[in-house]
């Protein structure tokens, strides 16, 4: 493949992205000058603040935490650190929008476990909806972004570096600081532009506590102001934060460009009985807060409602399943090929490109799919109306998967692009004098190098487009239903306890990709560690 | 290039004509309310529906955007503003039947046969029965009196309902008037605005408040599973007093005709059928709604509540006062 067509390949993966941002501007010509005078009056003085602060706390809060997690796992050796490492990914399968409902049903005021608390302990729970209990969901919720991306990042290497670190004569403390983590500087970097896409565009989750964001206001604008412009130029505001977190992550990347070959896995250093206790401690909180306890409430509601347990559940879980399998596996190729137009041909044009391709994350679902929804039906109108032809865009599987592809590239994105910044460019080099190129080169060596982080990839796409409920909603085929799909029939009439069992359902079936990707992880390490 | 023309091309292609009696219907309603009553009516008449289920929002942005090509033949939808909406937007074609006329009280229809309510979704307060007498309570108006200071619970403005209340306020009550008191609910919240109904009901089981605007479906719901609920219900504004709503503020569910349906005879033929007694008595009381056709029996539960006088004003002058309800209730700060 020569060099040339690497541009024009990443420009015509864009291009379907285009299409929703293109919407976004082009509504800008069409200011309603008194609706913006309310907006900014009563609105936006009171979303805007919010929804920075929820970024600025989300984003604190899961590169924290999942980049700890993340080196606890991977560099030190503790009581359950075996389990804990493919157990703090299970929150990966839990919506946030369904997490938020489980918190706010046990432990607001007249929640269970609150109730249960007040009357037999007297204990009142502090408030829980506000802008401090969504982050603490959104957080337990994404999460696992960041330690996903960053433990596949010190897999293998990390603890061969610290070593080096330790010979050299840091402290333990400062090898982490200052030798695993700068190394680990893009992965922790990809992983928290993740969660913070997911928390700009979150609407469920929001929702349930009754924290207005921008995301909120764009609906409102749409809903119940009839006003499908202003919700588009909202959306342009939200673009246009999107637009300084992506400037602060290319800072970032660009000052930690590094990269090392991946090789034989070190001996993880034993952590001190203090150390174990408050690493074991730690995970185990996590897991039982993010995972385990919602579990077991969706049991409980699962468990009332059983006789919803039908043909159609099963049929959605397959819906789901399929769905899932086959988004991952088209998302994943176009990320590959973005990944790769960067490393082979690096320009303005490729970086505008990819730029554009990963920014549908951030968009609110029912806005993202509307926006690419309403220009292409209007498109088919048209040409009907032209040719007399009697075309419908009758929500095709392709375009159901197009929109899924604008969604989630990002998330795929992420850990292709730090699989490949890896893989040394001198091996490159040598690839091609050994007479491997292009595809081949792709095929042959790099490939096999960048299984973890195509794995990684593959499963948080699959978990997402699971967990998606606007764009699959609008443009589903007649009869594919899915879990995500039951969910929003049943909470859209207030059904909670029913919507239980789906959900459910959502988190086992979203289980097979994380066990999956947690045995591919260790299999992979393993396979290296004896490859040499 | 050749990968997203592929997949252009195959979003593209022709979906399979439906048979000329099969119905396409588009439904905010969702399908455990709705199945049951289009397979009723495939039973008796043979006529297959397929139907797609979302929100209201990229229901109407979709028949918009499809026009002519669009397969839907009905819209299915809650909410008289989002009806009223659906009309404006010129997704709804008038319908000119004696039937509908005969089985669906005005009000509940728009003036220009464009939608028909099907269903009647009550919203009316509910009360602590521990911490309030049914005396203390009058009308929707006078619970933004001192007496209900830090006593009141309200799900969020957010909701379609609670902007159909307050557009129904501005049409009768005037802007000042209806500023006034929903500034005063807003002064008496006991806690920051509610998620659903069903939180409302629970904060006030739970004692965190003594009284709360719900739709009487939920309410009935958890009084399904609960019999022994510390709640109960009160129909408001029944004695007709100057200046306040003229009785309970309902409204639907309902239905219209989409302008470019491709087969208008079925679809009237179904339209007029969902009005009809046995078809209003599976979608209403599926869901513990009341029918609007006076003549269907009740669910017990909701029979048990007793009779109430509805206000009678269209509902259409809610739905064309919607965005003007949401801008109040933004400016007096109901999140």
């Amino acid at each position: 493949m020569a060099l040339t067509r690497w541009p024009l390949i990443a420009v015509a993966l864009a291009l379907p992205t285009l299409v929703p941002l293109v919407a976004a501007l082009s509504s800008f010509t069409r200011l309603d000058a008194d609706l913006w005078s309310h907006l900014s009056e009563y609105v936006l003085p009171h979303v805007l603040p919010t929804t920075v602060l929820l970024l600025i706390i989300v984003s604190a809060g899961v590169s924290i935490l999942g980049t700890a997690l993340a080196v606890l796992v991977a560099l030190f050796e503790f009581p359950g650190r075996r389990v804990f490492s493919w157990a703090l990914l299970l929150p990966m399968a839990v919506p946030a929008y369904v997490l938020a409902t489980v918190f706010v049903g046990t432990l607001d005021y007249s929640g269970s476990v609150a109730t249960f608390l007040r009357e037999h302990t007297g204990l009142l729970l502090p408030d829980l909806r506000n802008l401090a209990g969504v982050s603490l969901v959104l957080i337990a919720a994404l999460y696992p972004y960041v330690y996903l991306v960053v433990r596949s990042s010190l897999a293998g290497q990390g603890a061969r570096v610290l070593e080096a670190a330790r010979s050299l004569g840091l402290s333990p403390a400062q090898a982490v600081l200052r030798v695993a983590l700068p190394l680990s500087a893009p992965a922790i970097f990809g992983g928290t532009l993740l969660a913070a896409m997911e928390t700009l565009a979150d609407f469920g989750a929001v929702s349930a506590f009754n924290v207005d964001t921008l995301a909120s206001a764009i609906y409102k604008a749409w809903f119940a102001l009839f006003s499908i412009d202003a919700a588009l130029q909202l959306a342009g505001v939200l673009l246009a934060l999107v637009l300084v977190l992506l400037v602060l992550q290319s800072r970032v990347q660009r000052a930690r460009r590094v990269a090392t070959s991946a090789g034989p896995p070190a001996q993880r250093r034993p952590l001190g009985a203090i150390g174990a206790g408050l690493a074991c401690a730690t995970c185990s909180l996590v897991v039982a807060l993010a995972f385990i306890a919602p579990l077991i409430q969706l049991g409980i509601w699962s468990a009332r409602n059983l006789r919803d347990l039908d043909a159609r559940v099963l049929a959605a879980g397959l819906n789901s399943l399929l769905l899932g399998s086959i988004a991952a596996a088209s998302i994943v190729g176009i990320a590959l090929l973005l990944g790769y137009a960067s490393r082979r041909a690096p320009g303005r044009v490729v970086t505008a490109a990819t730029r554009t391709a990963t920014l549908g994350y951030a968009l609110p679902g029912a806005l993202l799919a509307v926006g690419l929804y309403v220009p292409l039906a209007a498109l088919i109108a048209h040409i009907n109306q032209w040719l007399g032809w009697g075309l419908m865009l009758q929500g095709g599987l392709a375009l159901m998967l197009l929109a899924y592809a604008v969604r989630f590239t990002a998330v795929a994105h992420a850990p292709v692009i730090a699989g490949l910044s890896r893989i040394r460019p001198s091996l490159d080099e040598a690839a091609r004098l050994a007479g491997h190129t292009g595809l081949g080169q792709l095929a042959r060596v790099h490939l096999p190098l960048l299984r973890p982080g195509l794995a990684a990839a593959a499963a948080l796409v699959f978990v997402d487009v699971m967990k998606e409920m606007p764009i699959t909603l609008m443009t589903r085929p007649f009869g594919w239903d899915t879990l995500a799909v039951r969910i929003f029939e049943l909470t859209s009439e207030g059904q909670w306890q029913r919507a239980g069992l789906p959900a459910l359902a959502i988190v086992i079936v979203g289980l097979v990709p994380v066990v999956w990707l947690v045995r591919h992880l260790d299999s992979g390490s393993r396979e290296r560690g004896s490859a040499a | 290039m050749r990968r997203i023309l592929c997949v252009l091309l195959l979003a593209l292609s022709p979906a399979a004509a439906p048979a000329a009696t099969e119905l396409t219907v588009y439904t905010s309603r969702i399908e455990d309310l709705i199945k049951p009553v289009f397979d009723r009516y495939t039973r008796e008449t043979g006529t297959p529906i397929r139907f797609i289920t979302d929100k209201e929002g990229p229901l109407l942005q979709r028949l918009q955007a499809e026009g002519a090509s669009t397969p839907a033949d009905l819209l299915i939808t809650v909410d008289a503003g989002n009806l009223w909406q659906a009309a404006r937007l010129g997704v709804l074609q008038p319908v000119d039947s004696a039937t509908l006329k005969a089985n669906i009280p005005a009000h509940l229809r728009d003036p220009d046969n464009r939608w028909f309510g099907l269903s009647i979704r009550a919203r009316t307060i509910v009360y602590s029965s521990a911490r309030v007498k049914p005396a203390e309570l009058s009308t929707y108006e006078a619970l933004s009196t001192p007496a209900w200071n830090k006593r009141v619970c309200m799900r969020t403005s957010k909701k379609v309902y609670n902007q159909s209340l307050v557009g129904m306020m501005l049409a009768e009550l005037g802007a000042d008037r209806t500023e006034q008191i929903v500034r005063g609910w807003v002064g008496n919240f006991a806690a920051a605005p509610f998620a659903s109904d069903n939180e409302v009901i629970e904060a006030i089981a739970a004692g965190r408040c003594d009284v709360g605007l719900v739709n009487t479906y939920y309410y009935g719901r958890m009084l399904r599973q609960k019999p022994d609920l510390p709640v109960k219900l009160f129909w408001p504004n029944q004695a007709g007093a100057k200046n306040h709503l003229g009785g309970v503020h309902v409204n639907v569910s309902g239905a219209g005709i989409t302008t470019h349906t491709k087969n208008r005879d079925a679809a009237v033929k179904f339209l007029e059928w969902l009005s009809s007694s046995e078809a209003q008595h599976l979608f209403a009381n599926l869901d513990l709604e009341f029918p609007v056709s006076p003549e269907v029996k009740l669910d017990p539960i909701t029979a048990a509540w007793g009779p109430f006088k509805q206000d009678g004003i269209n509902l259409a002058e809610a739905g064309k006062r919607q965005a003007d309800a949401v801008r109040l209730m933004d400016r007096v700060g109901w999140r």
